[in-house]
């Protein structure tokens, strides 16, 4: 009775919207659908963004500046920091994967407000096209990602607001699915599953998203003023004007530095996914996991004028923003040393999503060590501003998050798609994405250290060696896309056929067929409590799951 | 060891036909409304930083007058009781002294945008004049807006809940509680304001 009735109800919501890939560019309240446009229309921005990478890295081949005018060079320094942010790294960290996964992890149909989840990924291709298309029609903001007044007050002023406005409507869409996922994983919960039962990703997810609800309106209300400043020119950040240019640094790093672990938390979550499946060993330190994200989340938002110790904050509150910074390395680290442990004696089986994971715990070690070194006041003294923080940032966000956005795609294209991607491009993507990424970004390191200011297209002639190292890794970044590209395009079409379960994982979302129904399972949810539990229960009950077996497990 | 079992048909009978789930668009907006509060939050917190670090120009010391603000905050305040009572009349289903109350919270929301206009314009000092009068036209005009935009959703919920032929009723009555959570959240954030705009 329940599977006929169900698939009937399928029927019914199938005829609401449409089939085929037309679905792919339709207001779909399916949640599976708009992951996926989540994902796509994130990977082409970061398309976007890399190329604006490149012209920055093409312009810093030379000491002098050659390429483009130095106005252009402040525009696509500005439009790559916001698109590989906002456009990027935050909505396929969260809006992607976090719709795609987390209601099949809490056992749901859907999330727990599927218009409000389409209106949040329907935000997104306005304002990013807004914001590339101010640079042909009035030019784009030339501030930075930060947009610091008084110069985002001075620089042109049409460029500036179109800016905030993307950026408001992007925060607005990162609200609401935060908003989402927390209602999802703290009301649409099966019945008998547990918070401590869930998957580490929707505690990395309900992590996040009280950090976007609690920290992304303090942007907003900062742009806000800020627009106030530039239009109908109030003097809040203007010091001309008798206003405070700090208070806009510290509303500002309210929301920014909150957001780097927006960027960084669901790539843990992610991470602690996929070592399991791959290594056939439980999740080492499970409740460990759980309250250090919850620990970060909680320091995460007390941190942030360590950004601005050159910018006459008092001793006290740089002693207290140093202790705090170094605090975040606790929790961090033993995130760490439970994924080491997890891998440690398992039988890992070297693919693709491995190789990625295993890139992002090196590169965010490396990126973390610079990240603590950079809380210490002297030493972030010395190098503000500096290249150093280009290399350690680009460590965390694309070591880290970037890293796991690539091993999560070649793990769950399997069950996007119901195709497997080719094992070999997979492997040789990985070799050129970390050679070329370390081989970019781990001379600015040296660079910082000695000197070299962040922002600038013309340098001292002394760094143009180290600086035509770090650009050749960026062409071998560039190039590490087209294997990919290639493989994604490729597979669709002609991978091999996955089945539900290609790695024998047990998680919820691999117990339904590739790609799962409408309504994501035929028949009920199945209840998942172990989902980490390779190597101590039976595997055989697992893959196959008996819709008519009793709950008597449930109560435990 | 059986890890994986269906959710226990019996108390899932109903999920069948139509999957329906409880309703949770209260949380939702509870949710919204926190991160609502975190931007006021934000410009309090410059308005405060602004007083405590950023010199009042000499030429520009003014007094805010108190009696009107006074009388604003008793309005509004009245006015939050007025809803809950319109909306216990909703749960008795007596429609009309429901819309009966609400109208009056309206009209308490429209005398309250009246008498910050009024005050707007006999205010001594613009938007641009200096940064005190700019975070006092932010934060204020900020919250009018909020204000206008429940003074609207009252009205809306006031003909809605007509009877016969309104959609609120006893059995829906999300769009009355949603705009009453609403109505108390500006409210609240206008006691906050009164306090560090016009009595600090």
């Amino acid at each position: 009775m329940t599977l006929a009735n169900s698939s009937s109800n399928s029927e019914a919501i199938q005829k609401l919207q449409p089939t085929g890939w037309m679905k792919y560019i339709s207001f779909s309240l399916d949640h599976k659908v708009i992951g996926l446009q989540y994902l796509v229309c994130g990977f082409i921005f970061y398309l976007i963004g890399g190329a604006l990478a490149g012209a920055i890295r093409i312009e810093l081949t030379t000491p002098i500046s050659d390429f483009m005018p130095r106005d252009v060079y402040n525009q696509v320094l500005t439009l790559h920091g916001t698109i590989m942010i906002f456009l990027w790294i935050v909505p396929v960290v969260n809006g992607a994967f976090g719709n795609y996964l987390i209601p099949f992890y809490v056992g749901a149909r859907d999330m727990a407000f599927p218009r409000l989840n389409a209106v949040a990924f329907w935000l997104i291709p306005p304002a990013g096209l807004m914001l590339i298309s101010s640079y042909f029609i009035t030019g784009a903001a030339e501030s930075g990602w930060t947009a610091y007044p008084p110069l985002s007050i001075t620089s042109p002023a049409a460029g500036q607001i179109i800016w905030i406005i993307s950026v408001l409507l992007l925060g607005g869409s990162s609200i609401f699915g935060g908003i989402n996922f927390i209602a999802t994983i703290l009301k649409l919960r099966q019945p008998n599953l547990k918070l401590m039962q869930l998957p580490m990703y929707c505690w990395a997810m309900l992590g996040t998203s009280i950090l976007v609800v609690l920290s992304t309106p303090v942007l907003a209300g900062t742009l806000i003023l800020l627009s106030f400043d530039i239009v109908a020119h109030t003097g809040f950040f203007n010091p001309s004007l008798g206003g405070n240019v700090i208070v806009y640094q510290h509303l500002f790093w309210f929301y920014s530095h909150p957001a780097v672990y927006i960027m960084v938390l669901p790539a843990f979550g992610l991470v602690s996914e996929i070592l399991p499946v791959h290594c056939r060993k439980p999740l080492f330190g499970y409740t460990t996991m759980v309250y250090s994200i919850m620990a970060i989340v909680i320091l995460g938002l007390v941190v942030w004028a360590h950004h601005m110790f050159t910018s006459g904050t008092p001793p006290w509150m740089r002693l207290f923003f140093t202790i705090a910074t170094s605090f975040i390395a606790v929790p961090t680290g033993i995130k760490f040393f439970n994924w080491v442990a997890t891998l440690w004696g398992g039988k890992i089986s070297l693919n693709s999503a491995v190789l990625f994971s295993c890139g992002f715990i090196i590169n965010f070690v490396l990126g973390g060590i610079t990240g603590v070194a950079l809380a210490q006041v002297p030493f972030d003294v010395h190098v503000h501003d500096t290249y150093f923080v280009v290399a350690h940032f680009h460590y965390i966000v694309y070591g880290g998050s970037v890293f796991v956005i690539f091993s999560s795609i070649y793990h769950w294209y399997p069950k996007f798609t119901g195709r497997m991607l080719n094992e070999t491009l997979g492997r040789f993507h990985f070799l050129l994405t970390f050679i070329g990424f370390n081989l970019c970004f781990a001379p600015q390191h040296w660079l910082g250290l000695n000197g070299m200011p962040r922002r600038v297209a013309e340098y001292d002639p002394n760094f143009a060696f180290i600086n035509q190292i770090s650009s050749l890794g960026a062409l071998l970044m560039a190039i590490s896309t087209l294997p990919f590209l290639w493989n994604i395009i490729w597979s669709a079409f002609n991978g091999g056929i996955a089945g539900d379960n290609p790695w024998n994982a047990l998680t919820p979302e691999w117990l339904t067929s590739s790609p799962p129904p409408i309504e994501n399972w035929e028949g009920n949810a199945p209840l998942v409590t172990e989902p980490y539990g390779y190597g101590t229960i039976n595997q055989e009950d697992l893959v196959e799951p008996t819709p008519e077996s009793p709950s008597e497990e449930s109560s435990q | 060891m059986t890890t994986i079992t269906p959710i226990n048909e019996d108390s899932k009978q109903e999920s069948t036909v139509i999957e329906s789930h409880a309703d949770h668009r209260m949380f939702g907006l509870a949710a919204f409304l926190i991160a609502d509060g975190m931007t006021f939050a934000g410009f309090f917190a410059a308005y405060l930083t602004f007083r405590a670090v950023n010199p009042l120009p000499t030429n520009a010391i003014y007094e805010l007058e108190l009696l009107l603000p006074t009388i604003n905050t008793a309005l509004l305040l009245a006015s939050s009781a007025t809803f809950h009572k319109a909306s216990k009349y909703l749960k008795q289903t007596k429609n009309g002294l429901c819309q009966r109350w609400l109208m009056i919270t309206a009209v308490l929301g429209v005398a309250f945008l009246t008498s910050q206009m009024f005050e707007y314009f006999t205010l001594p000092f613009g938007l641009t004049d200096n940064i005190y009068a700019s975070t006092f036209y932010a934060l204020t005009g900020f919250h009018g807006l909020h204000v206008s935009l429940g003074t609207i959703m009252i009205f809306i919920v006031w003909w809605q809940s007509r009877n016969p032929g309104g959609r609120i009723t006893i059995e829906n009555q999300f769009p009355l509680e949603a705009t009453e959570l609403y109505w108390h959240f500006v409210d609240g954030i206008w006691v906050i304001l009164f306090v560090i705009l016009y009595l600090l």
